[in-house]
């Protein structure tokens, strides 16, 4: 440091001041505050969405579901990187594409974690889910697509009787079985415990059950009841009345307006590679806000604007003497901070 | 200063705290007069809002992630974590808005304005794990339109945001430490150098 406080300060008049004694009032006031509004207002508690939840309050979309991921129609079947290695399923912009350049380093099979495995774990104690199986792993590829494609046509007309899933007479193979014995394992809380555990005891990762969730219809359903959804702003959001993260209004901003909202773009940045590029713009605009200091213009706006005028008010409002004279302000009572 | 003593790292760290940062400036007792505005008290009640939400956190770190589903109390102190977490953005972006508007980069100050706002980014990502963490509906609904951000630009194969126990350490652990120690480094600087001085009533820039 070249220039002391001393010598920065010389001339200018002190006066009084108690740092700590304002740092004390601060800490009770907010305290007092934060606790009040805490004590009145709460905070947000919506109970989590767990796979028995979903398939006993919508077995159809349940078994929907869980037939894209064997079928590999599902969100996260094709996604591509980091959960699996679907081709040309990474955002980029040119060469840019780090989402393909770490590849799958959370690998997710979703036909064997999410319908295949559970079935094995079923078929245990279920022999008809256990012949099921087997007669789904003894066909062949063309006669397995066969079967989903007639079934999931057949889901969208299916009917629910006592939590079970009924749909029209047809050839599905071995599914309707499949489906009915991973149905009856989600209704249980078998699949929750399957999906979190999975092979291990002390488990804290959720990435599994939650992307099957997200797979599914119901889930964005009960997001929309809420108010949650992307095109009101998405995780900005928060259920019911409170204020949620109001800090990324700008980042979720970015997402309702062009480029990123358009199929065209501009400069390659598009609708298909918004996550990306509005990763990129937020960065940028951070690093421009820490150099601000550097960047003309930007750190003039400040001199052009009169408001540092409002903020030292005393400072740019001379006193007017008796002669007529200019004086130095007087200090303002209200006490400095940091 | 004999050659052996001017050897001494102690030593020489100790006169260089007391040449940069002394006492009087550390905890001063006189401001320039100039400092009488309520824009300065933005700084002092966001360091009051992070002892807040510091406070409550610990505490409910320490009975863990389930006890404020169950509990009454362990709900209230959630709501004080909430709100004053809410404060906390509050009071740091009006600090922001004053600082730039007062240009308080200015004379030397330009490594405090930066720290600064690398605090705001790095609270964000805090605040951003502490929603990820609550075990609530909210949670897995910001995981999930989250990730989609995170994995296209590469950052997911590394931040899992669906991985409960990842974005719980970050939150209660390294996150907060870092932003602790920000602050730290960003207050020692600001009393090291003391306030900015009004900008130039003439215009001319520093």
């Amino acid at each position: 440091m070249g220039q002391t406080q001393e010598d920065y300060y010389r001339g200018v008049r002190m006066v009084p001041y108690d740092l700590l004694k304002e740092l004390a009032i601060a800490l009770v006031g907010f305290g007092v505050l934060a606790i009040l509004v805490a004590l009145f207002l709460s905070s947000p508690d919506v109970p989590p969405v767990t796979i028995a939840t979903w398939s006993q309050s919508d077995p159809v979309d349940f078994v929907t579901t869980a037939t894209g991921e064997l079928a590999g129609t599902t969100t996260s079947a094709g996604y591509g990187a980091p959960y699996n290695s679907t081709p040309d399923a990474y955002q980029h912009w040119g060469p840019f594409a780090p989402q393909a350049w770490f590849g799958v380093r959370i690998p997710i099979d979703s036909a064997n974690a999410y319908v295949i495995e559970p079935l094995k774990y079923a078929s245990i104690s279920n022999s008809t889910v256990g012949a099921a199986l087997s007669q789904w792993q003894a066909a062949t590829a063309d006669q397995q697509a066969k079967w989903l494609d007639a079934y999931t046509t057949a889901l969208g007309n299916a009917t629910v009787t006592n939590g079970t899933v009924t749909v029209a007479s047809g050839d599905y193979g071995p599914l309707p079985s499949m489906m009915s014995g991973l149905l009856g394992v989600a209704q249980s809380g078998g699949l929750d415990g399957l999906l979190v555990t999975n092979g291990r005891f002390y488990q804290t990762d959720y990435t599994q059950p939650l992307l099957f969730i997200g797979d599914g219809g119901w889930f964005a359903g009960l997001a929309a009841n809420q108010h949650l959804s992307g095109n009101l702003w998405g995780m900005m959001n928060e259920t019911g009345l409170y204020p949620g993260q109001t800090w990324l209004w700008l980042y979720t901003m970015w997402y309702q307006v062009p480029p990123f909202t358009s199929d065209t773009g501009f400069l390659g940045l598009n609708a298909s590679n918004a996550d990306l590029g509005i990763i990129i713009l937020m960065t940028v605009l951070t690093f421009l806000l820490a150099l601000v200091p550097f960047i003309p213009v930007l750190r003039d706006i400040p001199r052009w604007l009169p408001i540092h005028r409002l903020i030292w008010r005393s400072y740019y409002t001379p006193q007017t003497k008796a002669s007529g004279t200019a004086a130095k302000p007087v200090a303002s009572s209200t006490p400095p901070s940091l | 200063m004999s050659v052996e003593s001017s050897r001494s790292w102690t030593l020489r760290a100790r006169q260089a705290l007391d040449r940069h940062l002394p006492m009087d400036h550390l905890l001063p007792d006189r401001q320039p007069y100039y400092v009488g505005s309520w824009v300065y008290v933005f700084g002092v009640v966001t360091i009051a809002a992070l002892v807040w939400v510091i406070v409550s956190g610990v505490v409910l770190s320490f009975f863990g992630p389930q006890w404020w589903h169950i509990s009454s109390v362990g709900k209230f102190v959630n709501s004080l974590h909430f709100w004053s977490v809410q404060l906390f953005f509050i009071s740091m972006v009006l600090h922001l808005w004053g600082q730039y508007f007062m240009a308080g980069w200015r004379n030397g100050r330009a490594a405090t304005w930066m720290i600064g706002v690398f605090i705001f980014g790095i609270s964000i990502l805090t605040a951003f794990t502490g929603y990820l963490s609550q075990q609530n509906f909210d949670a897995q609904f910001i995981a999930l339109n989250a990730k989609d951000a995170m994995n296209g630009a590469g950052i997911g194969a590394f931040f899992d945001v669906l991985n409960f126990g990842q974005m719980y350490g970050l939150h209660v652990m390294l996150l907060p430490i870092g932003v602790t120690f920000l602050v730290v480094a960003h207050i020692v600087m600001v009393r090291a150098r003391g306030v900015v001085k009004p900008i130039d009533p003439e215009g001319a820039r520093p």
